[in-house]
């Protein structure tokens, strides 16, 4: 009744080069869905704020402005070093991109580790999680955040091992920087809206 | 995360070598098998829904009687019974079935794919979902019994076991529902990611067929509205186990933004399992009409409009609950608006009909049958989007019958429809036509018997959380309960015309005559695998399909055929 396909056309699937390659098309789906879950986190935050006479509350303490800030710099120099390693991975240059993705991933490392100081330090100073919702949003919004740094950190390690032996596929790089620039590209957004 | 996963595509080794049971059936990376998994495991479940339907409805009719096969309904079992049908009606029938076994089985058939895009991913969403349902069912087993705060599960009531009485029931209905999120969003990533990098060669967007459009702009409207209520979803999970107070106003929550972040995905929830049933009328009109889709352009813009509206109407459901009257104009100015691109849309299917050669098979029957209840649905479904009706209105019989004009045509209509056309595919084998017209008519009347009625009881105040009229005198008067009997009455007429269909699929399915590839001589690239049902990877791996036209081409003049396949060149 019909030919399956025209045998006489070179029909060679895995070689089409799609316009969005997979995993970057499914990272960016996936940041899609988190960035919408993020949105609803500080929209809930600015009713609960508006709810409240006082912010913060009586009794609770006031957030760290500064070092939060400082540590917001670190991480955005940690997304710049991801983007040199993108770019320097594109140029061929294995090494040095090699170098700057250690570089991303150390200073990834130092902001989470500089989160969970300051989350020990509020959680002394009496920053109570069930007191009121102004503990509770900000609990809830950073450790949200802070689950995916560490999730990112995750991604990073790996590409660094694979990226070490020069196994790093090139989607799977562009994927895994497109992840990490969705935390770093966050969190001022979260700063400004939780801290300030 | 999906990093891990970017180069999946381990379908392709597999394709020459067989396949052990436990690869073929119980851990399967291919994607029919995934779609039938979802679909039996769906339809399963709706054997729950069905039966807590009939729980609470036997309550209803006749108060405080025993219910064969349960027993004296308590008010606690009678609140969880309600819960649970409506969650597992919508989230583990309606959306496993619609969006997961269809989107699953007909994507990359109908793209001319070997597989999705990512295959273990996919097997990895199916399992999440198994183990949602899992946790759902065990639920109604845990000391307390199940959740009972209905299926929108609205603060103060769940944020505490204090008030919903149910320690373990409420957060393992949370936990259920949030797994169950996260298996639906890897399969939409999946169903994306597969209908953009995966058509065969030659298929431009317009040639796509219109179920593979409609079930990825579903999947988007999902990914795009879960993220609120996964938000709310773990605030609520805090509140009720950590002590926090985002929902209780007693320390400074708001119950009412719990409201915002249900619906804000609520809403458009409707419309992710309302699409994908449409498509499916879209694919089966125009091939027992012999005729070629109406403006296929105009039904795909009528769908992009209905799903970017349906970000803006969730407020509709909070008219009473105490938000600005001037933002309930808002909300009433959208909700109707939303009317206009889905009666554009049902216009279109009209007009395919108009001069087609129409045959009355089964799934054409279904699909007609969707259109006729979908469309008693939308027009009552104007009355509640206008807020001044609404307010009185809210909370009766009413909505649970404009809803269910909505929902079972979607969950069930629109799944029989699908689920008899593509049978063949499946299964290689036909079903039976008489018993399939039997449980169709069966099936329609019987259904407009249950919420016919519903209207009645619903305009005359019956109120729709009311667990035994008796307590309330003016509700319990001959009229309405008559009418509450005739709707129970038809329920069990509905669910015992569904055993046809449970005997049709398992009797065709072994022993239904053999099919061929093509029975309803269609012209989408399913229809073209040369073998029946299509074996691991659809097409030999040299001989995929390509594409030189649109999906719907019948009844072309000067052709001797009254169907001209997507892939044949001439």
């Amino acid at each position: 009744m019909m030919a399956v396909g025209s045998p006489d056309l070179p029909v060679a699937r895995e070689e089409r080069q799609p316009a969005v390659p997979n995993a970057v098309l499914a990272v960016l789906l996936f940041v899609g869905a988190e960035l919408m879950m993020f949105a609803a986190f500080i929209s809930a935050h600015a009713i609960g704020r508006a709810n409240m006479v006082e912010w913060p509350p009586p009794g609770q303490p006031v957030l760290p402005l500064e070092s939060t800030a400082f540590n917001t710099l670190v991480l955005l120099g940690s997304g710049v070093a991801m983007r040199y390693a993108g770019r320097l991975y594109d140029d061929g240059k294995v090494d040095t991109s090699f170098k700057a993705l250690l570089g991303s991933l150390a200073a990834g490392t130092f902001f989470v580790v500089f989160q969970g100081v300051e989350w020990a330090r509020l959680l002394a100073d009496g920053l109570s999680f069930r007191a009121t919702p102004y503990g509770g949003f900000f609990y809830l919004i950073v450790g949200a955040h802070a689950l995916h740094a560490l999730v990112g950190l995750g991604a990073v390690v790996w590409m660094v091992a694979r990226l070490g032996r020069n196994t790093l596929r090139r989607e799977a790089f562009q994927a895994g920087r497109l992840y990490w620039y969705f935390v770093v590209a966050l969190w001022p957004v979260l700063y400004w809206r939780v801290y300030l | 995360m999906s990093v891990a996963h970017d180069h999946d595509h381990g379908a392709h080794d597999a394709h020459h070598h067989e396949m052990s049971f436990i690869e073929k059936y119980i851990f399967p990376t291919d994607h029919k098998y995934i779609g039938k998994q979802y679909m039996f495991t769906g339809m399963f479940m709706a054997l729950f829904g069905g039966f807590y339907a009939y729980v609470f409805r036997m309550q209803l009719a006749f108060p405080n009687m025993s219910v064969p096969f349960f027993g004296r309904v308590s008010p606690m079992e009678y609140n969880a019974a309600i819960t649970q049908h409506g969650t597992v009606m919508i989230f583990w029938v309606a959306m496993p079935v619609l969006i997961a076994a269809f989107g699953n089985f007909l994507i990359p058939l109908l793209i001319g794919a070997d597989d999705m895009a990512f295959p273990r991913l996919n097997r990895l969403s199916y399992q999440i979902f198994l183990v949602s349902a899992v946790v759902l069912i065990a639920s109604w087993f845990v000391p307390g019994g199940a959740f009972g705060g209905a299926w929108t599960a609205y603060p103060p009531l769940s944020a505490d076991a204090r008030y919903s009485l149910t320690p373990m029931g409420s957060s393992m209905w949370l936990i259920a529902v949030a797994l169950e999120f996260a298996a639906f969003l890897l399969g939409g990533i999946n169903f994306i990611v597969t209908a953009m990098n995966g058509r065969a060669p030659g298929m431009k967007w317009n040639d796509v067929p219109m179920i593979v459009w409609m079930i990825c702009i579903a999947s988007i409207l999902f990914m795009a509205s879960v993220g609120p209520l996964v938000a709310g979803a773990i605030m609520l999970l805090f509140d009720q186990n950590l002590g926090t107070n985002f929902f209780d106003p007693r320390r400074g929550g708001d119950p009412i933004l719990w409201q915002h972040l249900f619906w804000f995905f609520g809403h458009p929830e409707v419309y992710v399992v309302l699409l994908p049933a449409t498509g499916m009328c879209a694919e089966v009109i125009p091939v027992f009409a012999r005729k070629k889709l109406f403006a296929y352009d105009t039904v795909l813009y009528t769908t992009i409009g209905t799903g970017v509206l349906s970000f803006f109407v969730w407020a509709h459901h909070q008219f009473v609950a105490g938000i600005d009257p001037r933002m309930a104009n808002v909300f009433t100015i959208t909700t109707v608006l939303i009317s206009i691109p889905i009666a554009e849309m049902v216009f279109l299917y009209i007009a395919t009909l108009y001069g087609g050669s129409i045959r009355y098979t089964v799934p054409m029957l279904w699909a007609l049958g969707f259109i006729f209840a979908f469309l008693i649905g939308g027009v009552t479904g104007i009355y509640l989007g206008a807020s001044g009706a609404d307010i009185y209105f809210h909370d009766t019989y009413f909505v649970v019958a404009h809803f269910h004009y909505t929902f079972f045509p979607i969950a069930f209509i629109g799944t029989f429809t699908g689920f008899t056309y593509w049978f063949p595919k499946m299964f290689g084998r036909m079903m039976n036509e008489t018993l399939g017209k039997i449980h169709f008519f069966g099936t329609m009347i019987s259904f407009n018997f249950i919420f016919l009625p519903l209207f009645a009881t619903g305009l005359g105040g019956d109120h729709r959380r009311i667990y035994n009229y008796n307590n309330f005198p003016e509700l319990a008067t001959p009229d309405l309960q008559n009418l509450r009997i005739l709707a129970t009455v038809a329920l069990l007429v509905l669910i015992a015309f569904q055993f046809i269909f449970i005997y049709n699929t398992f009797y065709s399915m072994f022993f239904g005559p053999i099919s061929g590839t093509n029975p309803w001589k269609a012209t989408t690239l399913e229809w073209t695998t040369p073998e029946n049902p299509p074996g691991h990877g659809n097409w030999p791996p040299d001989n995929m399909p390509t594409v030189y036209r649109g999906p719907y081409e019948y009844s072309v003049p000067g052709r001797e055929d009254d169907f001209w396949p997507q892939n044949q060149q001439s």
